[in-house]
């Protein structure tokens, strides 16, 4: 099968358009799954019930085969899907219950509590699965399809299901929204308004329930937790509140299934179940990456401007002391290290672009430096800022001469107007006078790029 | 849900006005009391700062009042009812760490939390429940910071927000727990001229403080608590060196040490 095959155009065209009914049907029900998951995933992980949900995924097994056996030894067609997934339903409920009475008797911490249940019912309905099999191995083989999923044999019927619960739970999620989001957030605050938080509490592990109860057949009951967490955990990166959160999650879990639902129907023999989670972890990796609010890039450009802003800083306090000690209006590049280090030279050049300096070369590969109106500006309100600080701490923190230029460094670039309000309030000092630096100032300035 | 089969029955010794009243509270968790027979009236309109050293079951008298953990025994009167009846009239400011602070929500979605009760099922916080939220955030000096995610608020501002969430309901009661615990002074400054304010216009309010320093400054009332009810009463009269000795001091009580055997009997019981 693994010979390479030149890409069949037609196929292609014929999943992205949905042209075949059975490959409309699964992309569309699963779609759905992915939007409910990622919706009421939101509500489970903001109330950190995320393993719960796992345990409870687990849990269903059992109850999947004892309804099939029941079923079969009554003799009303052991694989009528209802009487399984209301199999599911029980037994799933059955596994919250035992997490909940072993962990509120105080006798168990949780996560041994979800442990114990998880393995448990699971291997229970391992079991179970084979004396099924053997009884009745024609008929049971279906009943493997609910531990891994089996996508491609959804039905009309399976994905109206589907679709009808998608609606169902996210109509719940937002009707409910304030309440969810209080008992997630401050459940304590909840209860003292006479809340009752059992009764949410209930309600949203009944909607996780239901995903993952019509969510069984399509990912099956191993996968389905990751249709609700990942996406939930997605969407974190992308925002700071809890409505959106619900939206972009609810999108990445839409977008999740929708694009692992093509994929396997692009290459046959590929699991949908399987390349909908690893959709849903793609799409997980590129949020943690990029994400908006969190994201691993944002907080590396965040780190970056302030690095600059504090190069930046360091190199318009050099001039500006410089001139201040000399008393005149420009000053050698040498005279303050511009060529010491790659780092300031390009920091020069960077405010030369920015109107802020005035940079000319002179003989001996040196260069005359002056400032422009703004840059003298900008300049004078760094400086005064460096040494406001530094007063405050050497008045305040009792530091030292020596120290409280290095202390003042760390800090200043990242003061806000406010306290620099406070701190002169403080000081007592003229609001636009320029203080005196506390300390002597090193002869050749204290730029350099941290020499 | 309860069955309400008797009126208050110890009403005749509860005072009637008294904005909080408990009679022979008893909490325990796992056999070893936290609370052990609190008698207390608070007088009405007063500034109560309860005190006592840590496990002394402030936060846990204040949670026993809300219903917030069970009672062994004891009973509860919020304005001579029981506070499930008058929930409406007390606001309550839990402890800062109590919740998870990395939270998706604004500033002002945390204070408006505090009128929910005020809407129906159904109903999404609307213009006015918005409007009440940024006076409250006003009155705490954090207007600015109404939109900012909670997360970057300072630990001060943080408990700002948690008292605008309070005040925003306008209560005749409020119940704080460590309000001024890891703020700043500006902070402290704020929640002191509010706990004033809030006098001057005669509601009453319970503080549990942890700075012995500044107690008889910022309080007309203390209740000194180490399990029992060690003293209470005006500040001037009961803010002494022997009840802080009493509260404080290092000798096991016969109490803690029956408490200590029966916590010990447990554990044996356990393995």
């Amino acid at each position: 099968m693994s010979t390479q095959r030149d890409i069949d155009w037609n196929a292609l065209l014929e999943v992205l358009v949905l042209a075949n009914w059975n490959t409309r049907v699964v992309v569309l029900g699963v779609t759905a799954l992915g939007i409910a998951g990622g919706v009421v995933g939101t509500f489970m992980l903001l109330r950190r019930r995320a393993l719960l949900g796992d345990a409870l995924s687990h849990a269903t097994l059992p109850g999947i085969v004892l309804a099939f056996l029941v079923a079969s030894a009554l003799g009303i067609g052991g694989k009528s899907h209802g009487i399984l997934l209301l199999g599911a339903l029980v037994s799933g409920t059955l596994g919250i219950f035992a997490v909940h009475w072993l962990t509120s008797s105080g006798r168990l911490s949780e996560d041994s509590a979800l442990g114990v249940v998880l393995s448990t019912f699971f291997g229970a309905g391992a079991a179970l699965l084979g004396l099924a099999q053997q009884e009745s191995s024609a008929s049971a083989a279906g009943l493997e399809t609910f531990i891994y999923g089996k996508t491609a044999s959804m039905l009309v019927r399976d994905a109206i299901l589907i679709g009808a619960t998608s609606i169902a739970t996210v109509g719940c999620c937002v009707v409910f929204f304030k309440e969810l989001r209080l008992i997630c957030f401050d459940p304590d605050f909840a209860r003292g308004h006479g809340m009752r938080t059992g009764g949410y509490d209930f309600l949203l592990m009944s909607l996780v329930m239901a995903v993952v109860v019509v969510g069984l057949q399509a990912v099956g009951l191993v996968l389905v937790i990751a249709i609700l967490v990942i996406p939930a955990a997605a969407a974190r990166f992308w925002t700071n509140m809890t409505g959106r959160m619900l939206l972009t999650s609810g999108f990445i879990g839409g977008l999740g299934g929708w694009l692992g639902t093509m994929l396997s129907a692009l290459a046959p023999g590929l699991p949908a179940g399987a390349m909908v989670v690893l959709a849903l972890g793609g799409i997980f990796l590129v949020s943690l990456l990029l994400g908006r609010r969190r994201g691993l890039l944002r907080r590396i450009i965040r780190l970056r401007r302030r690095a600059l802003l504090m190069e930046r800083d360091h190199a318009l306090r050099a001039i500006w002391e410089c001139l201040e000690q000399s008393g005149t209006h420009d000053c050698l590049g040498s005279h303050i290290g511009f060529r010491r280090g790659w780092a300031t030279f390009r920091t020069a050049k960077r405010l030369q672009h920015a109107g802020l300096l005035v940079v000319e070369a002179v003989e001996g590969g040196d260069e005359r430096i002056s400032f422009t109106p703004s840059g003298e500006r900008e300049a004078a309100s760094v400086v005064r800022r460096h040494r406001l600080w530094e007063h405050y701490l050497m008045r305040r923190a009792d530091f030292d001469e020596q120290h409280v230029d290095r202390g003042a460094d760390d800090l200043e670039h990242l003061l806000p107007i406010d306290l620099l309000e406070e701190l002169e309030k403080e000081l007592d000092a003229d609001t636009r006078a320029m203080l005196p630096s506390p300390h002597s100032l090193h002869p050749d300035g204290p730029g350099g790029g941290g020499s | 849900m309860s069955i309400r089969t008797s009126q208050p029955s110890l009403g005749s010794e509860h005072s009637p006005d008294s904005p909080l009243s408990i009679h022979a509270m008893t909490v325990a968790y796992e056999r070893r009391p936290v609370l052990w027979d609190i008698d207390l009236d608070i007088t009405p309109g007063s500034l109560v700062g309860v005190i006592g050293p840590n496990g002394a079951g402030k936060s846990t008298l204040i949670k026993a009042a809300l219903d917030l953990v069970p009672k062994l025994s004891g009973e509860v009167q919020v304005f001579g009812r029981p506070y499930r009846e008058q929930r409406q009239h007390v606001a309550y400011v839990p402890q800062r760490e109590s919740v998870d602070w990395d939270f998706p929500v604004t500033v002002l979605d945390v204070v408006c939390m505090g009128l929910y009760h005020t809407l129906g099922l159904f109903r999404p916080v609307n213009r006015r429940i918005r409007d009440r939220g940024m006076q409250a955030l006003t009155q705490v000096g954090l207007s600015d910071f109404a939109n900012r995610q909670i997360a970057q608020l300072s630990g001060g501002q943080q408990q700002r927000t948690f008292l605008a969430r309070a005040l925003v309901q306008d209560a005749a009661l409020h119940l704080m727990d460590e309000p001024f615990a890891g703020v700043d002074a500006a902070t402290e400054q704020t929640i002191v001229s509010l706990l004033r304010d809030l006098q001057s216009r005669g509601r009453t309010t319970v503080v549990i403080h942890h700075d012995l320093q500044t107690a008889s400054e910022y309080f007309d009332h203390v209740l000194l608590l180490n399990t029992r009810v060690v003293a209470f009463g005006p500040t001037k009269e009961v803010f002494t060196p022997e009840n802080l000795e009493a509260t404080y001091g290092g000798k096991l009580t016969l109490l803690d040490q029956a408490s200590q055997a029966l916590a010990g009997h447990a554990q044996g019981v356990g393995r």
